[in-house]
């Protein structure tokens, strides 16, 4: 008598398995299509009746509890945002960038294995700790040294997002110039090259794709973090013109606003507005970044 | 008896040479001279150490982690673990790897890094240099109208060759060759024993080599490598004629390996 395959059974099985991590595989777009679908129901009819499209970007006047006369300027809160993003981005590319040379290139051994957890520590600290810094240590500091009446300002949540950036930022540009093959380093030392001048010349143009990507993520990063920001920048409505205004982050507003607002108010419609605004600004990068790493892959 | 006119002068004298990468023992124990102006070769199968003798002639040990030699090697008579600078090292020894490594560069850039790192930034001297030494890899002609495009979309075989024209941009006074011939096709393979032949002249080539007949063709003395032990030198003929050894006698009769 023929032996029974135990493959038999197993073609169900495959069946089964398959359709299970095809569901895992497509939640992600369900949900993401879902948030999108929930923010854009909620801000929808604030976007299509009420909104002025030229005050929401154009006018700084942020008051949404005003009784006579409320106005949703989002002008303020974009500088804001913007401000304290830009700031953090241009401290934090030159520390995130030495760090991951230093770590992929010239670190050796147990240098090497401490530095990576160390710095994936960093990424794990709570973003209330880090506000909870800006508050207690950040602010006295600002105010001591550049004799400033508050210290709760851009320089001030522009240096802890830079912190809480860099990170993630190093994490993956490391990852983008491990990713260059040994052998083109072997190839480049052996012709006489310097340990720089194979990073300057080989190491990091051939890594450029992914280190575009890390800085835009740590873009991206910088751009929804909502609780330290809030904490560290002063949060009050105003147009910057220096590093030591205080500003009003977007993520912020809506994190200290929404729980305040009557469900389905104009107000509450407003914050959903910026809530999407942020959406879409943080899709679009997020999809850069992923657009410009996958440019490696096909040249 | 010696294996060689007296009066040559040695380019390598490597004495109770060893080779380890952590506990493995690569090579023990090697004694050879390479002398100046011929062409080495060095046969044996796999594992036998060839590949880590080059390794150590310029220093890779630098940077492969776990590896270390013991014994002496004086090159040009001096202790290679006395050149302090290692890069100026380097720059004297053109490594030729067995599989091809076309940098992520265009053509041109690939074969002027090296003297673009050392200095030279004129373009009239560059374009010199570059023809130069794409001509002396039999490669100018297949890639001159497209001296921009990456070199490591060239094929296999151009690439050693690309290679081969970027170790000889530095004028280097030794140059290791290790396995070239693997990517390349016969008839390539041929061209580029000849350009050995003519480069023989300016400078010492080591070539370690799978085939048994390359070494006969090209080299003026070879060695003999099994398990990590030089078994026997001497000039080609006779040690392809006459060898020594059993094991070289079986070796190259293909009776192994």
């Amino acid at each position: 008598m023929q032996h029974e395959d135990v493959r038999d059974f197993h073609w169900y099985v495959d069946k089964a398995m398959a359709s299970l991590v095809f569901l895992g595989g497509i939640s992600a777009i369900v949900f993401i299509i879902g948030i999108f679908l929930f923010i854009t129901r909620e801000g929808f009819a604030f976007i299509t009746q009420s909104m002025d499209i030229r005050e929401f970007f154009f006018d700084p006047a942020w008051r949404p509890t005003s009784d006579s006369n409320p106005t949703y300027g989002a002008f303020a809160l974009i500088a804001g945002t913007a401000s304290i993003t830009g700031l953090a981005v241009l401290l934090s590319i030159p520390f995130s960038l030495g760090a991951a040379i230093y770590i992929a290139e010239f670190a050796e051994g147990r240098t090497r294995e401490i530095l990576k957890i160390l710095i994936e520590l960093l990424a794990a600290i709570p973003s209330v700790v880090w506000g909870f810094i800006g508050l207690s240590i950040m602010n006295p500091l600002i105010i001591d040294m550049f004799d400033v009446p508050v210290g709760l300002n851009i320089l001030n949540a522009g240096v802890i997002l830079a912190l809480m950036a860099a990170p993630i930022m190093t994490t993956i540009a490391e990852d983008a110039l491990k990713a260059v093959p040994d052998r083109y380093r072997e190839a480049a030392e052996a012709l006489g090259a310097t340990r720089w001048q194979v990073t300057l010349k080989i190491v990091l143009p051939a890594a450029k794709h992914g280190l575009m990507a890390a800085v835009l993520l740590g873009v991206g990063r910088g751009f929804g973090e909502t609780m330290a920001v809030l904490m560290a920048s002063g949060h009050s409505i105003n147009v910057p013109d220096g590093l030591f205004d205080s500003v009003r982050a977007l993520t912020a507003t809506i994190a200290a606003e929404l729980g305040e607002t009557a469900v389905g108010s104009e107000h509450y419609q407003a914050l959903f507005t910026l809530g999407i605004l942020l959406f879409a600004v943080t899709f679009i990068i997020n999809l850069t970044a992923d657009l410009v790493m996958r440019g490696i892959k096909r040249s | 008896m010696s294996d060689s006119p007296p009066t040559r002068i040695k380019e390598i004298e490597a004495r109770k040479l060893s080779v380890h990468y952590g506990r493995y023992t690569a090579l023990s124990g090697a004694n050879l001279d390479v002398y100046r102006n011929e062409i080495f070769g060095i046969i044996g199968p796999a594992n036998s150490g060839k590949t880590s003798f080059l390794r150590v002639l310029n220093r890779m040990d630098t940077f492969t982690p776990g590896m270390h030699f013991e014994g002496t090697v004086m090159y040009r008579g001096k202790d290679l673990r006395d050149w302090r600078n290692l890069y100026a090292l380097r720059r004297s020894v053109g490594v030729v790897f067995p599989l091809p490594v076309g940098l992520p560069l265009s053509v041109y850039d690939n074969v002027a890094l090296a003297p673009r790192l050392r200095g030279v930034r004129a373009k009239a001297e560059l374009d010199v240099t570059v023809e130069k030494c794409l001509r002396r890899a039999a490669l100018w002609d297949e890639v001159k109208d497209r001296l921009g495009a990456l070199g490591s979309l060239l094929s296999g075989g151009q690439q050693q060759r690309l290679t081969i024209a970027r170790a000889l941009s530095q004028e280097p006074d030794l140059l290791l060759l290790d396995e070239f011939s693997i990517a390349v096709d016969p008839v390539t393979t041929m061209r580029i024993e000849d350009v050995l032949k003519e480069l023989k002249s300016e400078m010492t080539i080591v070539l370690v080599t799978n085939l048994t007949q390359q070494a006969r063709r090209l080299a003026d003395r070879t060695a003999f490598f099994l398990q990590g032990q030089c078994v026997e030198v001497g000039p080609t003929s006779e040690l392809f004629s006459d060898p020594k050894h059993e094991k070289t006698q079986a070796y190259i009769e293909g009776r192994f390996g």
